[in-house]
């Protein structure tokens, strides 16, 4: 077995004993990346000597006994999240160039474990996308199939953790941005309830939807990172101070009497059959274990993705107007006046899809119109809080797909907003209410592809979420996955 | 949507296009408006609008001095400076 095959909890078991060194790990899964990466483009930015440097320290921590869980785990770090002094490029051609002075809390989080930052995953400019095909730096392939999108916005990290390019890795999901990927790349990946994880340093998006999460290749994994990640910050104003973690400690195998429920508008139009076939059939594995599986309904799923559209281009729009070429990132040159300099600077410094969304965000702010788009964006959100709110007084959790279909080809929808935005239908309730959300493998569709299922519990119930996941994978037969072989072949 | 509306719109938002992507833009508008326009089905009368999701009010700390990032650092970035602070062309 390669060093780059082992979960992070396989390799902590290793580092610990001293059978394996921080060292080597980091130069096996330097390797790797050099191998696989002119196929993928998983990543924008690879520290090479940084992460050689950080791993010597693991070394010096694990002799001493000291270090968290993750001290010298690899780690692929989003490329909109925050190190010091690490070109961090949010995959747009306005940040090509900046150096942020500071670490984002995750990043300091991890540094205290002894992690090692591999570097920093390609991604779709600013998160706006579902399929890292709109980063500035080229698009991300799916490992499982170089000629298919890995999905996005997190695709690089998705891509990274399936191909053993990374063992384990940060996104963020203000829609679908973690789940989505990790559902199309055959991964494990979570977004936490809002509020669990700090946002400081991660460069803004959505404000009310973001969230960092991890993404790896076994559920107990997810719970590691976030034993390492959650914890409260008075830097983010909307974190939860009182924040439990122990995550890993309190995975639960026991289903027994646990109730399910299948929100049959998960399952419906849109859904291709072999994706609803596999998840009904993990319905089923929690039968077997106990559970109790009934149909429901969340009646405004339908509505979510436009309220999600809506309320995300909003807070964008005025989030991405801090950058005006002044302070940071891209200036262009020659402007005769500061307006000129701004509007340029913005041109030609955005993408085609940032600026779509800037331009729908503006819109529906207006004087005018925000009553119509923004002020009932924001009324239809209380109801779908509402309806979730309902289900989970009758069931401990929902189990639905995480993507509607699985990846589809490089170009397929780039050119149609409204079939890309379609791609988050599965996910981005989940964002609007603020819920954690665990996302698995349970099959493969044609061509070997592989299939995900979510799984949704109430805020502040990330144990429970995990717990369900972690008992599914192990009644599955699955545990870890073993990384794709890029190029051709299974996992 | 009108030409000029987007031509208004991208005012508002600083943004200038070629006339070719303003075409392309007022496609792309009229499709996601069309789509965002769904939502006028709902009977939302009544219905509080939630502006986020924790139900947390006004989080506020101590307005105790700090220190900051050092000067230094934050020009460090500048696409234009000098000792002191950022260039910008001329405003007046």
């Amino acid at each position: 077995m390669q060093l780059y095959e082992y979960t992070a909890h396989e390799l902590r078991s290793l580092l610990r004993s001293g059978e394996v060194s921080a060292a080597e790990t980091a130069e096996a899964l330097l390797d790797r990346i050099a191998g696989t990466d002119p196929q993928l483009n998983a990543y924008i930015t690879v520290l090479g000597d940084a992460a050689l440097e950080q791993a010597g320290e693991a070394d010096s921590l694990l002799k001493a006994g000291d270090g968290g869980a993750l001290c010298g785990v690899p780690v692929g770090i989003k490329d909109n999240i925050c190190i010091r002094g690490v070109r961090t490029t949010c995959a747009s051609r306005m940040l090509e160039n900046f150096s942020p002075p500071y670490d984002a809390n995750v990043i300091e989080l991890l540094r205290a474990q002894g992690s090692v930052f591999l570097g920093k995953c390609n991604m779709d400019e600013f998160a706006m996308g579902s399929s890292t095909e709109t980063s500035y730096f080229g698009p991300v392939r799916n490992p499982h199939d170089l000629s298919r999108v890995p999905g996005g916005s997190s695709g690089g990290s998705a891509a990274a953790v399936a191909a053993g390019s990374a063992v384990v890795a940060i996104g963020s999901d203000t829609g679908g941005s973690i789940r989505q990927p990790a559902s199309l790349c055959g991964v494990v990946g979570m977004k936490p309830t809002y509020g669990m994880v700090s946002r400081y340093g991660l460069v803004a998006f959505a404000s009310s939807l973001d969230q960092i999460g991890p993404l790896a290749r076994s559920v107990r994994d997810c719970a590691m990172v976030l034993d390492a990640i959650v914890k409260g910050d008075s830097r983010d104003t909307t974190s939860i101070m009182d924040a439990q973690d122990g995550f890993e400690a309190r995975l639960e195998t026991d289903m027994k009497g646990k109730r399910v429920g299948l929100p049959r508008e998960y399952f419906a139009q849109g859904v291709d059959e072999e994706v609803r076939d596999a998840v009904l059939e993990a319905a089923k594995t929690f039968e077997s274990m106990g559970a109790v599986c009934e149909e429901c309904s969340l009646p405004l799923a339908e509505y979510a993705l436009v309220a999600y559209y809506l309320v995300s281009s909003a807070e964008a729009s005025s989030n991405l107007a801090r950058y005006d070429g002044v302070r940071y990132g891209y200036r262009a040159h020659g402007a005769k006046d500061h307006e000129e300099m701004f509007v340029r600077s913005r041109s030609e410094g955005f993408g085609r899809e940032v600026k779509r969304r800037i331009m729908l965000g503006a819109y529906v702010l207006s004087a005018g119109y925000y009553d119509a788009y923004y002020k009932k964006a924001q009324q239809v959100r209380t109801l779908i809080m509402r309806d979730y709110a309902a289900l989970f007084n009758k069931y401990d959790f929902l189990l639905t797909p995480a993507s509607p279909t699985t990846a589809w080809k490089e170009g397929a929808r780039i050119d149609d907003p409204l079939r890309m935005y379609a791609a988050d239908m599965c996910t981005v309730p989940v964002n609007i209410a603020g819920l954690p959300a665990l996302v698995l493998p349970c099959g493969r569709g044609e061509g070997g592809l592989p299939i995900g299922m979510q799984i949704i519990g109430p805020a502040r119930s990330d144990a429970l979420v995990l717990g369900a996941g972690y008992a599914y994978e192990q009644a599955a037969g699955g545990g870890a996955l073993r990384p794709v072989e890029v190029g051709g072949g299974q996992g | 949507m009108e030409r000029k509306q987007i031509e208004d719109l991208a005012k508002l938002a600083k943004l200038e296009f070629t006339p070719e992507e303003l075409d392309r833009f007022a496609g792309d508008m009229g499709d996601i408006l069309g789509f965002v326009d769904k939502l006028g089905e709902l009977d939302t009368k009544g219905v509080p609008p939630a502006a986020h999701v924790s139900g947390a009010v006004n989080v506020l700390r101590e307005d105790v001095p700090r220190p900051s990032v050092p000067r230094e650092d934050v020009l460090m970035g500048a696409p234009e400076r000098d000792e002191s602070g950022f260039i910008i062309p001329r405003v007046i």
